[in-house]
This record gives C-alpha cells, structure tokens and sequence, in this order.
C-alpha cells in the first residue's frame, strides 16, 4: 500500500484547492452478506476540515458502510479511496495506521481499565526496548492524558481511575481525543451522542466542533437530526442501503432534513400528529 | 460541612487546607479501590486470629512458619498463573492434571528409560509448553469458552498420565526419582535450600530451635519458596509496568475493543495458557524432587485451588481486572488457615467450610467492587 502522507492538515484545511483529492471517497459501494444487500451502491466524499452527517433510520446501512470504511469489513463492489489512492483493509488496524480511526458507540472504552491504559491501549509509550516486555512509561502518559483532558474542559483528577467512573460523555471525549493524539485525518463518529444526557450531548458537539478545525475530516452517524444539524456541514441521508442525496448546510433545512429521515408518508403523519417531535 | 464551607469563604489558607483533604480523601478511595484491598485486609486478619488463638502451638516458630508457607508457596506458583490467565479473560481448568501429567513426564523417563533426570525435566517443560500452546490456540481460534476446551484437557491429561504410568510400570506411583537427582543440579534447583549457613547460624545463637539430631529446625528456604517468590514477583511488574501488562488487561477487559486498536489478543491469550502450564511444570517438578515419586493423584482440584486464590485475590471472573499480589494474598490465606487448623488440632473438615465461605465473600465483595466501578461517580 503506497501512500503519500497528507502534507497539511494544520490551519490551512478549510481554504483547500478544489483540485485537491477528498480526504475520504466512496463511489458506488457495494455490500453483501450472503443474500442479504446491506449496501446496494453508496457514493460518499469526505472532505478535510469538515463534519460529514449520515444519517439513517436503523437498517439503513450506516453501520455497515461505517464497518466498511474502518477496515471491519471488506466491499463486495466498488471503489474506496483515501486521499486520493485507491485502498482496501484487511483489519481495522490497517485503516487506524493510515490514518481512519473509528470511535464505536460502546466499544470505545474499558470501563474497568484506567484512562490512561485505555488511552495508550495498543499503543503504549515505553522507556526501553524489550519488545512486549519494555516497561511502560506511565508517568509521561498520565501527563498526556491529563493535557489532553484538560484542553478539552475535562477536569481529570486522577488519569489512573477507572473509565467507568467517568460519565458517557466524558467517556467519548476521551475516546475522540485518543484517536486525535495518535494522528487520525479521518474520524468516524458512531452515533456518539445516542446515549447522552442534553449537557453530555453539548460536551460531545463542542468537541466534535474543535477537532475539525484541527482539519480533521469527521463522519458523524447519528439519527439524531438536531445533533447532525448543530455541527453537519454536509448531509448524507442513508435509506435501505442506497444514499437520497448528499446536501450542504444551505441547501437543506432543519424541518426538510427530518422530513427525508423519516422516509416513507406513514411516518410524516405520525410525526404531525405528535407534534413534530419524533 | 457548615463548618469547613464557612472556613473556605474566609481565607484562602483555610481554602488550601480544604484543597489538601480532598486530596488525602482520594488516596484512600485510591486504596479501597485496589483490586487486592480485599485480600491484604483478610491476610492480616488472618494473621491476627491465628495469632491470637494459636499462639503456643509452634505454628509461628521457625519451622512451624516453614510449614505454612510451603503450602502456601506451592500454590502461590499456580495462583499467579491463574491470575495472570484470569484477568486475560480465560481459565484454564487443566491445571491441576497439568500438575499430575508433568510429574509423570520427570518420573517416567527417569525411572523407566534411565533417562537423565535434567533430560526429564527438560522434556516435561516442553511437553507442559506445547499443551499450553494447544490449548491456547483452540480456545482463540474456535472463540469457544476456555472452560470447556480445558475440561476436555483435564480429562486428557488425567487418562493419559494413568495410562502411561500403567503401560510402562504397571503401578500409579512411580517412586525412585529423589535417589535419581541426587546431586543432579536440577535436583537442587527444585528442591534445594539456600541460606543454609544463615539458619545453621540462627540456630547457633538461638533464634530458631533445634531437631532432637542438633540440625536447626529449618535448614534453609527451599527452592519452591525461591520459584514462589520469582514468578509472583516477575508476574506483578509484568502486569503493572509493562507493555504486555497493558495487553493482558485488555484482552480481558474486551478483545474486541482491544483487537481493533492492534493488541495481539491471541497471542497474549495463548502466552498466557503456557504460562499457567509452565507454573504447573514447576509446581510438579518441586513436588516430584521433594516426595521422590510421581502419583496418580498429585495436583487433584489444585486448578479450583488456583482459581479460588485468584478470587480471593480481586481477580474477576468476567476478566480485565485483579492483581499478581491479591494471587499471592490468597494463596497466604490458604496456607496460613488449613494449617493453622491443622496446629490448633480442629477437624480438617473446617477447613474446607472455611474455604468456601471465604470464596463466598470474596466473590461478593468483587462484584461490589466492579458495580461501584462500573456505575460511575
């Protein structure tokens, strides 16, 4: 796999030539599993300094072109490209080491494990050179993970308390700010907020705010149409495997946006009956 | 409360001062937070009851200690490897036929083939390795429970040692090995003392006592206490300091979730299925060197003793939490009460109420440990 490493992406992300390959693309992805078309054709760009929505009902799709563009599973059709180069990923590792880190709903974190065991899983800073067996340097990364937290507005006390005493949240954060330290372009976002209370939910959003403009690309999947439209700057609605259309932020409203997520006319009259508020 | 509010609206040294006890106040939630909390407070009540009502019996002269910490050592070799195999997510319930099998590969060869006994021991190592190995690799390649895949090897190992002692001797017991590593190195290595001198001169100036035969009570710490100490030591900075220590809790604390950030959970998994047969290897070749004999019924139930040491030790059943030195803890505790039962002259029965009671407890207070984790602030 050959590569060229992505020359800036501090500052100058948002003022990108047009010529310039999207950081993530996707032309007419195809999945099947057995008889089963998860994705029947889904075209998709992902741009550097941008947060990309998809939305979708479940069983639209979301999680398996997710799956499929962090390594999990492999395409039955199609082309996938990351800046520009054609790629295809046998493990999910592969997609993290180019540069295409996933933070999953709830696999993100060990609840057990400390922050910064968590924060360092895999990828452990070390003081000598014994393989396996070289000895951890916990020291620098507790400082790590207490800058970290600390720039984000996270207050942690001790970085060697369990993850599980963190709240959902702040447990997010973490996950979102482990995959920035290690270099990530592109960040997927598995509906991160789905599980949230309203102030956790604000947390997650301004966060999501700040690291793109680092320059990071984010694939923001959620069915939350209020979440995706606080931070979207472009929207993909997913519908039984096949995209309705990608729209930018001024082409689309709040209301139409909901309107296409809802899908079929069933769901519409139910959502004026109660009010719009599903 | 009023108070110290009051206090901090006043002046900021009294701020200062509220800051500090915050701080100290979190230590000790940082202590009753330790996985081994459990079984370091249950060693020293242990040692306060036995030290109280068996005062007088000898149980904590010179010898008497030597006696307890024997039984404690031989299964501090195999908790540790249980731990460690444990909080990597797996059991491995072969244990204790390991420990019968391993025996019967040092005694076999030795006895029957008049192989070399450092030849024996060298071969029962590999052999204990490779059915670790195979054990670790059907249970990461099948994902089927690690509790069935080494049932099924208990039952293996168990049969074959049978069959193999029966074919080759036509007994169960095969004695004779202790004559064999007389003056071999491995002889000394597994079952030797060291600090003779240190006792001899201890003795010299009363501090310990003596045998009716003028040798001091205890002529210096054996070999198995030296293994004991080794790997439980070895095993803690493994699990607290290093890199595959990282990988052993996040292979237990989720594979899935450790898999995709690049930790080889299968490697790390199947590692530590040698390592609990290794500990096994060393638990037989020590018991073989100090009793002379391979047996038939050597290492029975020890891997339900292992794993209730484990326990006992903070280590949880589900995996990606405990401590080398809550192992350690538990296997003490064991010592100390089936013996110190055994000094106070009450029915061996006791013990075993004692030991499942304690397993009771433990488990209980475990599962309040990880709830209060797991529910947040």
């Amino acid at each position: 796999m050959t590569v060229t490493p992505s020359s800036d992406r501090d500052g100058s992300a948002r003022t990108l030539a047009p010529a310039q390959p999207p950081l993530i693309e996707v032309r007419n992805l195809v999945k099947h599993f057995g008889p089963v078309v998860a994705l029947a054709g889904v075209s998709l760009t992902v741009r550097a300094g941008e947060v990309h929505c998809l939305l979708g009902d479940n069983g639209a799709g979301k999680s398996t072109l997710i799956k499929t563009l962090s390594g999990v599973y492999r395409p039955t059709g199609g082309d996938f490209l990351f800046e520009g180069n054609p790629v295809s990923f046998s493990s999910p590792r592969e997609a993290l080491d180019l540069g295409i880190a996933t933070v999953f709903q709830d696999l993100a974190m060990i609840p057990l494990l400390s922050i910064t065991r968590n924060f360092f899983m895999g990828r452990e800073p070390v003081k000598n050179g014994l393989g396996p067996f070289s000895f951890m340097d916990m020291a620098l990364a507790d400082r790590i993970v207490h800058e970290d937290m600390r720039r984000i507005g996270i207050d942690v006390r001790d970085p060697q308390q369990p993850v599980g005493t963190l709240s959902g949240g702040e447990r997010q954060c973490v996950a979102i700010a482990r995959a920035v330290h290690f270099g990530a372009k592109a960040l997927i976002l598995d509906e991160p907020t789905s599980a949230l209370g309203v102030a956790q939910t604000s947390m997650v959003l301004k966060f999501v705010r700040q690291v793109r403009g680092k320059g990071l690309g984010l694939i923001f999947i959620t069915h939350n149409v209020r979440h995706a439209y606080a931070v979207g700057d472009r929207f993909t609605v997913l519908n039984r495997g096949k995209t309705l259309g990608t729209f930018a932020k001024y082409e689309i409203g709040l209301d139409q946006l909901h309107t296409m997520m809802a899908g079929d006319k069933e769901l519409q009259e139910l959502s004026a009956e109660l009010g719009g508020t599903v | 409360m009023a108070e110290s509010s009051g206090a901090e609206t006043t002046t900021p040294v009294s701020a200062a001062a509220y800051d500090e006890r915050l701080i100290r106040q979190s230590r000790l939630r940082k202590f009753l937070g330790r996985p081994d909390f459990g079984a370091l407070s249950g060693l020293i009540l242990v040692f306060v009851f036995f030290g109280v009502t068996a005062r007088g019996t000898g149980m904590f002269a010179a010898d008497g200690v030597l006696n307890w910490l024997t039984v404690s050592g031989y299964l501090m070799i195999i908790a540790v490897g249980a731990a460690l195999l444990m909080i990597g997510g797996e059991f491995d319930l072969s244990l204790g036929s390991m420990i019968g099998f391993s025996g019967m590969m040092i005694a076999l060869p030795t006895i029957t083939f008049h192989v070399p006994v450092t030849l024996s021991v060298l071969l029962a190592f590999a052999v204990a390795l490779t059915i670790g190995f195979l054990n670790g690799l059907i249970v990461v390649r099948t994902h089927l429970p690690s509790f069935i895949v080494t049932l099924a090897s208990l039952y293996i190992l168990r049969g074959l040692m049978l069959a193999l002692s029966i074919l080759f001797t036509n007994r169960t017991i095969v004695g004779g090995v202790k004559e064999a590593a007389d003056g071999a190195f491995v002889g000394f290595v597994f079952s030797g003392t060291i600090g003779d001198s240190l006792f001899a001169w201890l003795a010299d100036h009363d501090v310990i006592g003596r045998l009716p035969n003028g040798a001091p009570s205890v002529r210096g710490v054996p070999m198995l206490i030296v293994w004991a100490v080794a790997i439980a030591l070895v095993g803690h900075i493994v699990l607290t300091k290093t890199k595959a220590g990282n990988w052993i809790f996040a292979s237990g604390g989720d594979a899935y979730a450790a898999r995709s950030v690049g930790v080889p959970v299968a490697r790390v998994k199947i590692a530590l299925f040698m390592l609990t047969a290794f500990c096994a290897c060393v638990f037989a070749a020590c018991q073989v060197m100090e009793f002379g004999s391979a047996a038939s019924d050597r290492g029975l139930l020890k891997e339900f003793e292992a794993i209730i040491a484990a326990v006992i030790g903070g280590c949880l059943l589900t995996g990606g939490y405990g401590s080398v030195i809550g192992a350690c803890c538990g296997a003490l505790i064991y010592g100390v009460v089936q013996q110190g039962i055994e000094f106070m002259q009450v029915p061996n029965d006791w013990f075993r109420v004692f030991l499942g009671g304690m397993l009771l407890i433990a488990v209980l207070f475990n599962n309040l440990i990880r709830r209060r984790i797991m529910s947040g602030r």
